[in-house]
């Protein structure tokens, strides 16, 4: 094999990785070298076109780096050539797993920056959809997560349960997946006759299903093993890298955006915030599967005490901002989803920056797996639940 | 000639024992086609009980509910480009899917499907199976390396590793079943097969219920072990999918591709042919000496009959409950030939056991014998074949370290210990 590892040593040259600090192997014996292995950016388990350099010693991983931008398409370019709502449409592309909430994020910059507020039925149905989403999100999570670790049937249940939340986003906005449902300053549709009955419904079929999610792995021996102590992460790692979302949750810091700085109509609503202990790949499964039955909580109120009223706010025809600029977060399914924008007073913005919460937690990744096994590599990217189209943009 | 013919229908001694070289070629050639169909069956079956335990449909459109499937996919693969990578060892690339092939075929020389329904009684049997499936590795090993490529390495270093530690706590699960088989008034055992399934007849009793739980616990041990010796899931770590893309076969395609499946799936019946030899009294039906009157013998041999029966109802009811577009014509019409097929077969099998019903010499007699065991033999292999699509839809994949660690730290001292209690209760109870 030693000719072939020169070769690819030498065809990753280009890939400085002396900054990787990599470790010689302790006890080097026989004649022994390392592995240098490129994963994707076609793999089964790099969740789209991530590529992941990995340096091995056996199976034990040396070092990692990540090569992106394979998804690029320069949104944030895209949107300094776009008027406001021109651009509203391109933010579904990014987490296209969760892209109503990309699209309350983007709206609720806008307002801001307009200062105008939107209705409160419009707060409401933007509510019970985004949590919506981040059911599917995190469905979609637990699905290739599980496929990634070895379980098929997880994949099969989730999707099939994830289509009930789809039908109700076709009803409401005509899409499935890029849904483009709000507009800067409320919404544009009226909620569709039954859509009431169709959230309540799908609200008592999931509450069975993630329960069977949790028999097939919560208490499963190999899951376990090969969840707990994996992936281990502190909070104060976290912080220092940015992380959030569950990742960060599950590491014990209770930062959740929607309670702490509370945006649309979330202040409303009483849910609680699941955190981990241990930073393990166990604890933000579990941390995923309680947000889920929290969303549902949320959902319920939501559905239940949604106002009459109108659905769109007082919001000029030409949207033009005054200068200034703004940053606004929500709390995303992956985790903490900014936007700033500075807007130079014309109908475009100067700039837009996006703060993905994928590009963040994929950093954290090399410093999770290191002194792992291949296979834990790909239960951590699994974890960390980040989506391509997020991370490059 | 004939009568020569006529004397191994039913008779008590396997062809290769008596010397007889034509029944041996022809059984083999019965054994190569009938493994080869069932490898075929099997991947039918694998998709789509798969498919419904994870609520999809599987296969629907190659025939009437995909029955056509697996011979579409073998043409396909037949018909595909031939690929060698430039950089691999060309030579050990061509002949590692062989390797493993002649491995898991060569198991069924000694796989006892009836006391004379083999290919030889050797008196090394188990020895000799053992020997062979672990070759199987060989292949993979050599697979992995011929590929010079990291993934299909990585997959041979873990295939190799995998099975060095549980060919040992699966040698051991065996040995305390051979024990079992001395517990004779000579105090002989044995290490034939033939032997072995005749032992637990004449002890009365199936060997995984002899010494309740040892004989449980050392089954256990070997089912457990059989899986990671044949790579399926939860042990699928040499061809983990997520991981490795495909493990040591990422550079086979084609046809060499599906030489390794058809191994694959040949080492597993054949592991699960020793798993029923050894202790689930392998060709013998339930209750062979409680129920031996010539009555019950009869009920127990119209059991083919009605089980291809039962086949052919559920194939006529799919075809009668085809939607009744036109499209669904063929399709229906298809299912109904498939229906008459097995309904013919089950027809066939009842005829014989009807007519073999009156004399024991009759060659419907002693061809009627034959089905019999053959039968409750492939039944049992069934079931273990039905296990190993349940486990995968059921389970996640181990670690490699975990792996390791339930081989040696728990299989092992286990099934150690299983051997020295058995062998104490043996001694005090013979």
């Amino acid at each position: 094999m030693k000719d072939t590892n020169d070769a690819s040593n030498q065809a990753l040259s280009h890939h400085d990785l002396s900054h990787l600090q990599l470790e010689a192997p302790e006890k080097p014996y026989l004649d022994s070298n390392e592995l240098i292995i490129n994963m994707g950016p076609q793999h089964p388990a790099t969740h789209g076109v991530l590529r992941v350099i990995l340096k091995l010693d056996g199976e034990k991983v040396l070092g990692t780096e990540c090569v992106i931008g394979y998804l690029h398409r320069g949104v944030e370019k895209i949107a300094e050539n776009r008027t406001y709502t021109m651009f509203n449409p391109y933010v579904d592309r990014m987490d296209y797993c969760a892209a109503v909430s990309n699209g309350l994020g983007y709206c609720e910059a806008v307002e801001k920056l307009l200062n105008v507020e939107a209705p409160p039925r419009a707060q409401y149905i933007r509510v019970i959809l985004t949590e919506l989403n981040r059911i599917a999100s995190h469905q979609l999570w637990l699905g290739t997560h599980a496929l990634d670790i070895g379980a098929m049937t997880p994949l099969f249940y989730t999707f099939r349960d994830r289509e009930e939340v789809l039908k109700i986003f076709e009803k409401y906005c005509g899409a499935r997946l890029t849904t483009h449902a709000f507009r800067i300053g409320g919404c544009q549709y009226e909620t569709y006759a039954g859509f009431e009955k169709d959230v309540k419904n799908f609200l008592t079929f999931f509450a069975p299903k993630i329960d069977e999610y949790e028999a097939l792995l919560t208490t499963n021996r190999i899951w376990l093993e090969r969840t707990k102590n994996v992936g281990v992460i502190s909070g104060a790692d976290c912080i220092a890298l940015g992380v959030t979302g569950p990742v960060l949750r599950a590491s014990g810091v209770k930062w959740d955006v929607r309670k702490a700085q509370p945006y649309a109509a979330y202040s409303k609503f009483d849910f609680e915030i699941p955190t981990g202990e241990n930073g393990d790949t166990y604890d933000r499964y579990m941390v995923r599967m309680i947000e889920m039955r929290q969303s549902m909580r949320i959902v319920e109120q939501a559905v239940n005490g949604i106002p009459e009223g109108p659905i769109m706010g007082k919001v000029p025809k030409v949207i033009k901002p005054p200068v200034g600029e703004i940053y606004h977060s929500i709390e995303a399914p992956k985790g903490e989803l900014g936007y700033f924008i500075v807007s130079d007073g014309s109908t475009q913005p100067y700039r837009l920056r996006v703060r993905p919460p994928s590009f963040v937690n994929l950093q954290a990744l090399d410093l999770m797996v290191r002194g792992m096994l291949v296979a834990d590599v790909i239960a951590v990217i699994g974890t960390l639940d980040i989506v391509l189209g997020e991370v490059d943009r | 000639m004939v009568a020569s013919f006529m004397s191994y229908l039913g008779s008590r001694v396997s062809p290769g024992v008596a010397g007889n070289q034509l029944w041996v070629l022809i059984y083999v050639l019965i054994i190569f086609a009938g493994v080869s169909v069932a490898v075929i069956c099997m991947n039918w079956i694998e998709r789509k009980a798969l498919a419904h335990f994870q609520v999809r449909l599987g296969p629907m459109r190659v025939g009437p509910h995909g029955l056509l499937q697996p011979i579409a996919d073998a043409l396909k693969l037949m018909l595909k480009e031939d690929i060698i990578p430039a950089e691999a060892d060309q030579f050990v690339f061509w002949v590692a899917p062989l390797i493993g092939l002649l491995a898991s075929f060569t198991v069924y020389t000694v796989i006892p499907f009836g006391p004379s329904q083999a290919v030889s009684d050797m008196n090394i049997g188990i020895l000799f199976m053992l020997g062979v499936s672990s070759l199987g590795v060989l292949g993979i090993v050599v697979a992995g390396w011929a590929s010079n490529s990291h993934y299909p390495l990585i997959g041979a270093l873990r295939s190799s590793a995998q099975m060095v530690s549980y060919e040992v706590a699966m040698g051991l699960a065996v040995v305390s079943a051979i024990l079992m088989t001395s517990l004779n008034e000579k105090g002989t055992g044995t290490l034939s097969m033939i032997g072995i399934v005749q032992a637990q007849q004449q002890q009365g009793v199936w060997f995984i219920f002899k010494f309740f739980p040892l004989g449980l616990i050392a089954f256990a041990i070997f089912a457990i072990a059989m899986i990671a010796e044949v790579n399926r899931a939860p042990f699928d770590l040499a061809e983990a999918e997520s991981e490795l893309t495909a493990g040591f076969h990422t550079e086979y395609s084609g046809l060499r591709w599906s030489l390794f499946m058809l191994a694959e799936y040949a080492a597993m019946i054949a592991v699960s042919s020793i798993a029923v030899t050894l202790w689930l009294g392998g060709w013998m039906r339930p209750f062979p000496n409680l129920l031996h009157a010539p009555a019950w013998d009869f009920i127990f041999s119209l059991f083919p009959g009605l089980t291809f029966g039962g086949l052919a109802a559920i194939a006529f009811i799919g075809a009668a409950r085809m939607p009744a577009h036109s499209f669904f014509r063929i399709q229906r019409i298809g299912l109904a030939v498939f229906a008459a097929l097995l309904g013919f077969i089950a027809l066939l099998l009842l005829v014989i056991a009807i007519a073999g019903r009156s004399s024991d010499t009759s060659l419907a007699a002693r061809v009627n014998e034959g089905i019999d065991y053959v039968y409750w033999f492939v039944l049992k292999v069934a079931v273990f074949m039905y296990l190993f699509i349940w486990y995968r839809a059921t389970w996640p994949r181990y670690r490699f370290d975990q792996l390791m660690k339930v081989g040696w730290k728990v299989l092992l001292p286990i099934s150690l210990g299983v051997l020295i209690v058995t062998a104490i209760v043996g001694v005090i109870f013979s």
